[in-house]
């Protein structure tokens, strides 16, 4: 790479060329106050205008995020004019803004607040007229409010890049342009998959996750039995939401943290990861020996199934069957805990700590309903788990180490817990199957070709006992329609595909703990590109310290099918463990 | 979503046929759908989408962006009334507003019997002949408030003949 030399406040640097002036400033150890641009250009529109610079070449002041540097440029981050243009560019965007923050659960991590803070746009210098306001809250995963919005457009790239799906878009002209789904739908009338990728990258409270704290209160205080259980990816994560560095494996204090919000019980979501590998695995065995539909494809992911039913209604049939592991884990809770308990299944309120807005919809499925009870009854994000653990006092860094509740479902393997990384169902499936099909575990335990942290399609071979099985990972509906457009083609080469629906899997999850530069000062400057790979890790690590690695070893599963459901895919799993799907309008009549 | 017919299908697929090699054919698929149909409804846009690539959103976007797509079917005649700055400070305002009185709608509107749509456009480069209405592609010189209903009248007429 060529370097060419700049000067930055009258000192010089070496920097590589094709550089924006942004990315060059950093690496000379300056940031630059700036809003719209975001991860290496995933968007920029140089539309928010935070990141005005004086430059030596241009006309006027130049938006760093899009200005490249050149030889010999001389660039003044803190010149009078600058200063104040970029302050102004603040109070232009605070003056069209819904400045209610103190009732923004955005507070605390608003990137226009951090902006107003660094560049000193303290008073309201303009007022004016506010562009109309489109709230929509009709979707169960996602809510809009467009009265936040700064229009810089990265909800609508991430869409696009993530899923290919591009459900967002700007609409109108001029001061009264918003970002919607086509017709400014509610995101619950568009094809939109509810998987909160663009929550994950909206700078302001414009686009959240539609929480559930509140049904939780009131069910503690109407005093019902309430039963919390979390998702396997929440513990690579959460810890980011009280000071840790990303990658830090908080289980223990996480089980703490929830045990003292007065949950009833506080379970791991990773029984139910085994319970699904039982319940999954037998199924792929089953249409591996009695021709069944094949590729099977996983079902674990709520944004891919609805993705699936919205988009690819002919290839239902290669779904598992199988309820999705917090599914799974409620209904057991209101059956066979309740039966061993002695509660009313009526009473009891499960709640799902998720990684994951879609699961927020997944939870009111008619098709998930037993005997017209929900297996789960309010899921809340990772985010909002930190909000509830904030509110409530916890100082989570201090907590000790705890260990979830052990009745009826305290154990889990090492195969449940990477169920939150792209390959990890994949790999819990196969540590099993094998057993399933040879008698005796796999050496090594680990099928690291399945492996990753990224989007993107992986496959592998692997022999069982002289059977081939071929495989496939995709996560990121983009990488997943290149899979499915081979089925439908009748050239898919796979017995058996994972699919989930954020690029990473449940680590990215669209309720997972912002990741932004501006917010973390004591990471690398590379974050933006390894924060996947570092929560993986967490996830693998756990498995690789647990004794049990498979989830048919999991004695309190043997115990689950000895004592109440018989056998895998036996009647009673299917009544309370397994699902339909139909396929959906993507744009339904309104 | 109420669905196309085929008829209309296949002409819509032929519109975008004719542009594939085009780097960005959105533009000019739409302008040939608008002359086509005289509006872009959304199940038109969802065909484009799957024809294209292209989002439903940001066609919606595209349509919604500039005045000239329609999301509703136009009526007969389309008055356009250029609000331009030479014909407004000619009095193109009092111009438009007479149109509203007499047809009962407001300017983006179509009568119910969808004889005629009042458009406000912003300059269409006749400043020498300020104010200036457009009627489906008849420019009217210098229209005066007398004129209008004189203008509505032979449109009425030219209709039931």
């Amino acid at each position: 790479m060529a370097m060419i030399n700049i000067k930055i406040e009258g000192i010089s640097y070496q920097v590589e060329e094709g550089l924006t002036i942004l990315e060059a400033a950093k690496k000379c150890g300056y940031e630059i106050p700036s809003l719209c641009a975001f991860n290496h250009g995933e968007c920029n529109q140089g539309s928010c205008r935070v990141c005005l610079v004086e430059a030596t070449g241009a006309r006027g002041l130049v938006a760093s995020c899009v200005y490249p540097v050149s030889e010999g440029m001389e660039i003044k981050i803190s010149s009078p004019a600058a200063t104040a243009a970029r302050r102004h560019s603040v109070e232009l965007l605070l003056s069209n803004h819904n400045m209610n923050c103190q009732q923004c659960d955005k507070n605390g991590q608003c990137e226009l607040l951090h902006v107003a803070n660094v560049t000193g746009a303290r008073e309201g210098a303009f007022q004016g007229v506010h562009s109309e306001t489109h709230y929509d809250e009709l979707a169960p995963g996602l809510v809009r409010d467009t009265s936040k919005c700064i229009l810089c457009g990265r909800c609508i790239e991430r869409c696009k890049n993530a899923h290919g799906l591009g459900i967002l878009g700007f609409e109108n002209r001029g001061f009264n342009t918003f970002v919607s789904p086509a017709e400014n739908r509610s995101f619950a009338d568009s094809p939109c998959i509810q998987c909160g990728q663009c929550v994950n990258v909206c700078p302001t409270g414009a686009l959240m996750e539609h929480s559930e704290i509140s049904k939780i209160d009131e069910a503690l205080a109407a005093g019902k039995t309430v039963i919390a259980q979390a998702a396997p990816a929440v513990r690579a994560a959460l810890g980011e939401e009280f000071g840790f560095p990303i990658g830090t494996p908080v289980t223990g204090k996480m089980a703490a943290a929830m045990r003292r919000l007065g949950f009833t019980r506080v379970y791991d979501v990773n029984f139910g990861a085994d319970l699904t590998i039982m319940e999954e695995g037998t199924e792929l065995l089953g249409r591996l020996t009695n021709g069944g539909t094949l590729p099977m494809i996983t079902s674990c992911s709520p944004g891919w199934i609805n993705y699936a039913e919205y988009n690819y209604g002919d290839l239902l049939p290669h779904l598992s069957s199988c309820k999705s592991p917090h599914q799974m884990q409620g209904a057991i809770i209101k059956s066979y805990w309740a039966e061993q308990n002695g509660i009313d299944p009526k009473d009891i309120f499960v709640v799902s700590v998720m990684p994951c807005t879609a699961k927020k919809f997944e939870r009111q499925r008619d098709q998930l309903k037993v005997n017209g009870i929900d297996d789960v009854d309010a899921v809340i994000t990772t985010r909002e788990l930190a909000r509830m653990i904030k509110r409530a006092g916890i100082l989570f860094d201090r907590l000790p180490d705890e260990d979830w509740d052990q009745d009826i479902m305290g154990d889990y393997t090492g195969a449940a817990v990477i169920f939150g990384v792209t390959g990890g169902v994949m790999e819990a499936a196969l540590r099993t199957v094998y057993f399933k099909l040879t008698g005796k575990e796999s050496e090594p335990i680990e099928f690291t070709a399945v492996r990753g942290h990224d989007a993107g399609i992986r496959e592998a071979s692997i022999d069982i006992n002289g059977t081939t099985v071929n495989v496939a990972i995709a996560s990121g509906m983009k990488s997943a329609k290149v899979l499915l457009d081979e089925i439908r083609e009748g050239k898919s080469k796979y017995q058996f595909i994972e699919i989930m629906g954020c690029p990473g899997g449940c680590i990215n999850g669209g309720g997972q703990p912002y990741v932004r530069e501006c917010f973390l000062h004591g990471e690398s400057d590379d974050i933006m590109d390894t924060y996947k790979e570092k929560r993986a890790k967490a996830l693998y690590s756990e498995d690789e310290r647990l004794t049990l690695r498979q989830s048919h070893n999991n004695p309190q599963i043997v115990e689950l099918y000895e004592k109440f459901l018989g056998e895998p895919n036996s009647h009673k799993a299917h009544e309370l463990l397994h699902t339909s799907y139909a396929a959906r309008e993507g744009f339904n009549e309104i | 979503m109420a669905k196309l017919n085929a008829a209309a299908a296949a002409k819509i697929e032929e519109i975008c046929a004719r542009y594939t090699d085009e780097k960005t054919p959105l533009m000019m698929i739409l302008s040939d759908i608008q002359n086509e149909y005289g509006y872009i409804p959304l199940e038109v846009q969802e065909l484009v989408s799957a024809k294209t690539g292209i989002s439903v959103a940001e066609i919606y976007g595209v349509v919604t962006f500039y005045s000239f797509f329609s999301l509703e079917p136009k009526g007969k005649y389309v008055i356009g009334c250029c609000l331009g700055t030479a014909c407004y400070v000619k009095g193109a305002q009092n111009v438009i507003d007479k149109f509203s009185e007499l047809l009962g709608i407001n300017p983006g509107e179509t009568t119910e019997d969808g004889l005629f749509t009042l458009d406000a456009l912003r300059c269409i480069g006749a400043c020498g002949i300020a104010p200036a209405v457009s009627i489906n592609g008849k420019v009217y010189p210098k229209v005066t408030v007398g004129q209008v209903s004189e203008i509505i009248d032979s449109y009425r007429q030219e209709a039931t003949a």
